[in-house]
């Protein structure tokens, strides 16, 4: 009964390619990562690389051409000038700014889905959050230039609610006002929040989700008031979803250039600088020292982030 | 809101919370609809609300524009082929990684997000700089090889989470039946990854066509399609068009991502 | 059985599979004949699964050599080996029907359509799944897909079958029914199978020779018979099956000398103290400390001194649970056959 179906000829070569990878995994490991660490190494280390180094270049005013010799002139002499810091602390509190804001909003709704809604109902929030995210980025932008427009929907509603005067007077305060709704500081702000909501609202609802009932229910059964237990349990719980999600919306708003760009004055956003240094200025190495500054930035903000929990709830 | 156990362990919530629940789903979700009501608009001028009528011919009058159908052609095959070259590498890298432990394995891992994970604009002036310092010409190829890094992530991310839900002794198995390695690949191993790869695929393909920011930095004279939105913004004249084109957009990145939703969603046990 | 050809099916030679301080196995010599039905038997993290998987190539050995019909296994992957084997948790494949399962293996030898056909029918029929083809893993029971694993394996007809505690899953009824299918089958087909078990009375039931693992070492290869009968270990004797083992002051008051033995509860009789009995026989008194009524048989712990208990199991051939319990605390002597006390080697 013993016949043998095995080949008697000798393995044909790809089962001997084959055979030789089972035997030397660490070959098979080397062949798969070839072609992924190739491209990624080149193409995207190579030129974070090389981007990191035109930093340390400098660009010569007179032959507008670039010096590729190592200096800290690029930083010193143009990148910490007041009219550029002016540009850094301008987005980094706008960046607070939509992050905190961004915080109050998401909140409400992230912890009505994690404890009130039933399965269903949050199954169908889920969505709801996830849907806009979903949708083109430069779209969304775009809608809100519609609707902060004078003619808007904004516009006609607050004019409807007879509040013109009001959006004047907030207008015209300087900084974070401007012509219109639509070119402000003001809008820009609304549009950040706007766009990153989502990404504050899920990791804040994980963190929520993760809070046993019963600890809520003991500490009520303790004597505690739900404004208590709020404060002093729920809280500090959900402190590390928050700081998860802060870490998106600052991040992202910081190295936003489009929607300062469509929304915003004339006021620059870091994004803006380094858009113009490297294109109509040519000053790669300026507008490489500013991309330092928001890598820099964020790269502190995660280590506090991660000492504050955010890496769990994420 | 009804509850659906018979003891209502569920508490209620409180007027105010509520409130800020729905107000806050309104504001993501409100303008999305107002982009898709502009669309049928026959104001052809501005943004006036209440609009004065509603018509669909923007519709059709879209695909006569020649600079609008050059700018879809090229989102959707800069989409297709950063796809495609995301997924072979997304998978490569997921086959290697999944199982191994090897030196350097965090690393390889944090390095596939960072694309992703740096602000868009990192990448592009990094990819530009570069590019314009070896003297290649932007073109094509420039905008495929800034969208396939970053959707690399994507596919690897699925394919991981697959593969490591995959039962190994089928592998086995498979090898011990006869099949060499490559055949394991091809009929075992390929087959049970295969729905988590048309996920990750599609969640590339939107990514891609969505993606403007580091697109800006290496494309050439080209326009993709949300790059000649931007660039429509400022001009007043075409806004029908523009809203139209931008409905097309919501449908071109919402649909994939939803059907990789229900794909992710299907097989998990 | 084909025990009067020996041909070797598999020779192990002083195979050694250590990862770094850990010793897998260790020093292994084993000959498998063709035909047999061979058991790999130990506890949990004896070496046993590691034995086979050297057998199948999923692992290579450190050191010595291993060979299949008397060639040389080293660096030979497991799709060149001619050995299939059935998964502990069976390994089907998902994404394909019972049919196509099954026919896997010819399917990779590109064994025309028809031929695949008529064998895997053919197969199905023999672990009795006639008609299934065409249903997925998901909808069969644990048992079914134990059968399907086996068709697959042996409709390649390999010379060798490796089964890793096939039967584990299963519960007791089915895994009985199961015995005894499986050892039918292997005296049909008439090929080597290799089982790896845990439990003993499984390796006993249905092995024709077997190998007692511990530490990764073999303690002891031989025939239930004489692995039950004639354990040469303490542990081959505790393991397999119960036994006393008898040590230190006790063992010299039987024997004469304080060689540790090992003599089977079933082997001792209960005598009446004061009974007389012949040379050929050893005894001891002692009182019955505890008392385990099992339905067929009765367990009895007694009392010998020194702190040591001896432990009897009657057939309850007059008495019931009732003269059972009452016997509690009586003195009693214990009475065995010399011939059957085991010198152990290495305890």
């Amino acid at each position: 009964m013993a016949t043998r179906l095995q080949s008697a000829s000798p393995p044909s070569l790809p089962r001997r390619i084959g055979a030789f990878f089972f035997r030397h995994p660490n070959w098979s490991l080397a062949a798969l990562l070839l072609l992924p660490m190739l491209w990624l190494g080149v193409f995207y280390l190579g030129s974070l690389g090389a981007l990191l180094t035109q930093s340390f270049f400098r660009l010569d005013g007179f032959t507008g051409r670039i010096v590729r010799q190592f200096g800290l002139e690029t930083y010193q002499k143009q990148l910490f000038t007041p009219a550029n810091m002016d540009i850094v602390l301008r987005t980094f509190l706008t960046a607070s700014a939509v992050t905190i804001a961004s915080a109050l909003i998401a909140f409400p709704l992230a912890y009505y889905m994690a404890r009130y809604a039933s399965y269903r109902v949050r199954g169908l929030l889920y969505l709801l959050v996830l849907l806009p995210l979903w949708s083109s980025y430069i779209v969304r932008v775009y809608t809100w230039k519609i609707i902060l427009a004078q003619e808007g929907v904004l516009t006609w509603f607050i004019n409807g609610l007879g509040l013109s005067g009001v959006l004047r007077a907030v207008l015209d305060i300087p900084v974070i006002g401007g012509p219109s709704l639509s070119i402000s500081l003001l809008g820009t702000f609304i549009v950040f929040v706007y766009i990153w909501l989502p990404y504050m609202i899920l990791p804040i609802n994980a963190a929520l989700e993760r809070v046993p009932k019963s600890v809520i229910e003991a500490s009520g059964d303790l004597g505690a008031p739900p404004g208590y237990t709020f404060r002093r349990i729920i809280l500090p719980l959900a402190w590390p979803g928050v700081v998860a999600g802060s870490i998106f919306t600052f991040s992202l708003t910081l190295g936003d250039y489009i929607i300062p760009g469509i929304i915003g004055n004339s006021s620059f956003f870091i994004g803006q600088a380094v858009f113009v240094q490297q294109g109509t200025a040519g000053n790669i190495p300026l507008a490489a020292a500013f991309t330092v500054i928001p890598v820099a930035i964020m790269a502190v903000y995660l280590l506090i982030a991660r000492w504050q929990g955010a890496f769990d709830a994420l | 809101m009804r509850s659906n156990t018979v003891k209502d362990t569920t508490p209620r919530a409180s007027i105010g919370l509520k409130l800020a629940t729905l107000g806050a789903l309104l504001f993501l979700h409100l303008p999305l609809l107002v982009v898709i009501m502009y669309a049928f608009t026959t104001d052809e001028a501005s943004f006036s609300f209440p609009p004065p009528g509603l018509t669909t011919r923007w519709f059709v009058d879209v695909f006569n524009r020649p600079d609008f159908r050059s700018a879809l052609g090229l989102s959707l095959a800069v989409a297709a082929v950063s796809t495609f070259i995301a997924l072979i590498l997304g998978t490569l890298l997921a086959l290697a990684i999944y199982r191994s432990k090897f030196f350097g394995r965090e690393a390889i891992s944090l390095l596939v997000i960072l694309p992703i994970a740096l602000p868009g604009i990192v990448t592009g002036i990094a990819l530009r700089s570069a590019i314009s310092l070896t003297g290649i010409n932007f073109s094509f190829w420039t905008i495929v090889i800034g969208h396939a890094t970053f959707c690399i992530v994507t596919v690897y991310n699925n394919a991981v989470a697959r593969l490591r839900r995959t039962n190994y002794s089928q592998i086995e198995a498979s090898m011990d039946l006869g099949a060499s390695t490559f055949q394991t690949f091809r009929y075992v191993i390929l087959p049970n990854i295969a729905t988590s790869l048309l996920a990750g695929g599609m969640l590339a393909f939107a990514l891609s066509f969505d993606e403007v920011i580091v697109t800006t930095f290496t494309a050439g004279q080209q326009q993709t399609m949300p790059i000649w939105i931007y660039s429509q913004l400022f001009r007043t004249r075409d806004r029908p068009i523009t809203n139209v084109a931008a409905v097309f957009v919501i449908a071109a990145t919402f649909i994939p991502i939803l059907l990789a939703y229900r794909f992710t969603n299907e097989n998990r046990e | 059985m084909s025990a009067q050809s020996p041909s070797v099916a598999i020779r192990m030679m002083d195979v050694c599979r250590h990862f770094g301080d850990v010793k897998a196995v260790d020093h292994l010599n084993l000959d498998i004949y063709d035909g047999e039905f061979f058991s790999l038997l130990g506890p949990s993290g004896s070496g046993k699964t590691t034995c086979l998987r050297l057998i199948a190539g999923f692992e290579q050995p450190t050191s010595g050599s291993i060979l299949l019909h008397g060639q040389e296994m080293a660096g030979v992957p497991p799709f060149e080996r001619d050995v299939n084997t059935v998964f502990q948790d069976y390994a089907l494949f998902p994404h394909m029907t019972v049919g196509q399962n099954v026919a896997y293996g010819l399917m990779i030898k590109k064994v025309p359509k028809a031929e695949i056909q008529r064998r895997v029918t053919e197969m199905l029929e023999m672990v009795r799944l006639p008609g299934l083809e065409n249903r997925k893993p998901s909808q069969l029971s644990g048992g079914q897909r134990q059968r399907v694993a086996l068709a697959r394996a042996l409709v390649n007809h390999p010379r060798v079958l490796l089964l890793d505690e096939p039967l584990g899953a299963l519960d007791l009824k089915l895994r009985q029914q199961m015995q005894i299918e499986l050892k039918a089958i292997q005296q049909k087909v008439g090929i080597t199978f290799i089982f790896v078990t845990h439990d003993q009375e499984e390796a006993l039931t249905m092995s024709d020779r077997l190998a007692v693992f511990n530490h990764g070492k073999i303690e002891q290869i031989g025939t239930p018979a004489e692995v039950y009968e004639r354990p040469i270990t303490g542990f081959v004797a505790g393991f397999v099956g119960t036994s006393n083992l008898i040590s230190g002051t006790v063992a010299e008051r039987l024997t004469g000398s304080s060689q540790t033995f090992s003599i089977r509860p079933e082997k001792i009789r209960i005598a009446v103290p004061g009974e007389s009995f012949g040379d050929e026989m050893c005894a001891i008194t002692g009182t019955i400390r505890d008392v385990i009524y099992l339905g067929i048989n009765t367990r009895y712990l007694v009392e010998v001194g020194n702190g040591v208990d001896i432990t009897v199991v009657q057939q309850n051939l007059d008495a019931d649970s009732f003269d059972a319990h009452a016997s509690r605390g009586k003195q009693v002597l214990l009475v065995w056959n010399k011939a059957n006390n085991r010198p152990l080697v290495g305890v």
